[in-house]
């Protein structure tokens, strides 16, 4: 099984990506932890629409499932002063997907526009209650208190890297896994051709609510994340559609190529808009959106494009220099 | 053969906002049974089709598949018993090749469930699509994506995505539409072959009277979303009705056809 595991290339990839990142870890300042802390937690959430999108879906509204993560981890709290992390990540996982599961049997049914925006919509709904409600915060939102380990309250922020690191990791073996399975790839079969699907025998309906269920425990899970690692949670930074529409921004950015992609392309938008943000306080959002468009006209399979461009240029360079070599022996 | 029809359809109707697309349908087919279906554009072939196979829901009638009533049935669990169809325009998986279109079809064949978590690509199931691209001589496509395909080719593939699961009734919407003559009699030829080694009774919707003559045992003749005649081929298309509403007065016995084809030139 293991051996199975691991002959994936893409899971052997990320394997050692996450290892090579977890010791540069030890090196960080506080303030490139924290991105990559966020950029790792929001590469979660894309992976789950990567998932929506290989399916040909654009959901608007996972913020919603973002924000459920994240308030289920700052109510736990406030309700049992429970702050272990497997706790609240359990909270997050059991909330967003319970919550994923109830609309999605409504929006299994929509495609497209309806199916975006109607995302959308619910999420605005959830955001309108956090604000008006006193009870859970309104717009000041929580405080969450440091992420304890079993009982461990640990000095430094390493610890919690390291566990959004072992996350990740498992996520994205997990969803390789799936993507490689029959009902993986069903998520190309439903774009492709739904009729096709039904007359196979399977439900549409069900297979894209089963993505869309993974999807939504996977932005639960990355709101936990987040608010452990900021201390803080809030409707504006977790729910407000603006939240959907840096996760629909980073799926676009990364492409939809592979399971690494979402988080490649999360830790460099991480950076590219605090740099920006540092440089240009005035116009960053100018920035950031000019790197988008530059990458829609210029990598319109995203980030993770150009990453397999240089490989395959690599690999030919290899096939040529191999080939010239057996000539020479020959 | 048992005394069950594998199909029994009875006074079956279809109308939409009042306007009749089906009247009246009564039709027996026998197991391993091959039956054409002919008629004008909007004589109700397509409509009839969609209704056995759960694409469309009839407005009254009885429809039975092997003795038990699938009458509004949902296409997904006509396929899970074992009526299963193919499209005027190919239904297959665009931008996947053809191996992995047959990957799907078969994964979704199997009975259990569970096994659609293990890889797609498992020795078994590339073994099983192997030899049905073999018997439908789709080999050398095996890895062009469908969108490259031609249009025989594509419906070659339709079909056999629509047979993995070994159905007991099959419905084939015009196979041959869009595919060029040469390829006609080929596709139908391993079609009906291989649909009759596994004792498969086909339906199949045609505009090509010479296609119809090789290969079916019984043609439905359909006029105004009605069956005018339900016979073997030699007399159906002999039918002076079916003469006058759907092949037209060339076909009559005893008129030139090719001189009245030039005469209309």
């Amino acid at each position: 099984m293991i051996r199975s595991v691991f002959s994936d290339k893409t899971i052997l990839w990320a394997f050692v990506g996450f290892a090579i990142l977890s010791l540069i870890g030890t090196l960080l300042p506080n303030w490139v932890l924290n991105n990559a802390m966020f950029g790792l937690a929001r590469g979660l959430a894309v992976l789950g629409l990567l998932l929506m999108w290989r399916t040909g879906l654009i959901s608007f509204g996972h913020a919603l499932y973002f924000g459920l993560g994240a308030y289920a981890v700052a109510m736990l709290e406030k309700f049992t002063g429970t702050t272990d992390i497997f706790l609240r990540l359990l909270a997050a996982l059991i909330v967003a997907g319970g919550v994923g599961f109830v609309i999605g049997l409504v929006l299994r049914h929509y495609r497209g526009i309806f199916f975006a925006m109607l995302s959308l919509a619910f999420s605005m709904v959830l955001y309108g209650v956090l604000v008006k409600t006193e009870a859970l915060g309104s717009t000041d939102g929580f405080s969450v208190s440091q992420t304890t380990f079993l009982g461990w309250r640990p000095s430094s922020k390493y610890p919690l890297f390291l566990s959004i690191i072992a996350i990740c990791l498992l996520a994205t073996i997990g969803v390789q896994l799936y993507l490689r399975s029959a009902l993986g790839h069903l998520t190309t079969s439903v774009r492709d051709n739904e009729i096709r699907v039904e007359y196979l025998g399977y439900s549409v309906a069900r297979a894209v609510h089963v993505k869309y269920v993974i999807s939504c425990a996977l932005a639960g899970v990355a709101g936990a994340l987040i608010a452990m690692a900021l201390g803080q949670v809030d409707p504006d930074s977790m729910v407000n559609w603006t939240v959907s529409g840096e996760l629909v921004f980073i799926t676009i950015m990364s492409g939809p190529g592979s399971v690494v992609a979402p988080f490649i392309g999360a830790i460099t938008f991480e950076f590219l808009r605090t740099f920006a943000f540092e440089w240009a306080p005035h116009a960053w959002q100018l920035i950031v959106g000019g790197t988008l468009l530059g990458i829609i006209f210029f990598l319109p399979e995203g980030l993770w494009s150009l990453i397999r461009r240089l490989w395959t240029k690599k690999e030919r360079r290899r096939d040529r220099y191999t080939s010239s070599a057996g000539a020479r022996s020959a | 053969m048992t005394d069950t029809p594998v199909l029994r359809v009875r006074d079956l109707h279809k109308s939409f906002a009042g306007i009749v697309a089906a009247n009246n349908i009564n039709v027996d087919v026998a197991d391993g049974e091959v039956v054409g279906i002919i008629g004008a554009n909007g004589a109700g072939k397509t409509v009839f089709v969609n209704m056995v196979t759960g694409y469309l829901k009839p407005t009254s009638g009885l429809i039975e598949f092997a003795g038990r009533e699938i009458t509004g049935i949902k296409p997904r669990n006509a396929t899970g018993i074992g009526v299963c169809r193919s499209f005027q325009i190919s239904q297959v998986f665009m931008t996947m090749t053809v191996l992995e279109n047959l990957l799907v079809a078969v994964s979704l064949a199997g009975q259990d469930r569970r096994s659609l978590l293990l890889p797609l690509h498992s020795d078994e199931r590339v073994k099983e699509c192997e030899r049905i691209m073999a018997r439908y001589n789709l080999t050398e496509h095996r890895e062009k994506a469908a969108s490259t395909l031609s249009q025989g080719v594509r419906k070659l593939l339709d079909i056999a995505m629509a047979v993995v699961s070994k159905p007991k009734l099959l419905l084939l919407d015009e196979p041959t539409s869009g595919v060029s003559s040469d390829e006609k009699f080929g596709l139908m030829d391993l079609v009906v072959d291989a649909l009759k080694e596994q004792g498969t009774a086909v339906l199949f919707v045609e505009h090509d009277m010479e296609i119809v003559r090789r290969y079916v045992d019984r043609v439905l003749a359909f006029y105004q979303g009605e069956i005018i005649c339900d016979a073997p081929p030699d007399v159906t298309l002999r039918d002076p009705k079916v003469i006058e509403y759907v092949l037209g007065e060339s076909h009559r016995p005893g008129v030139d056809r090719q001189a009245m084809e030039v005469g209309h030139a």
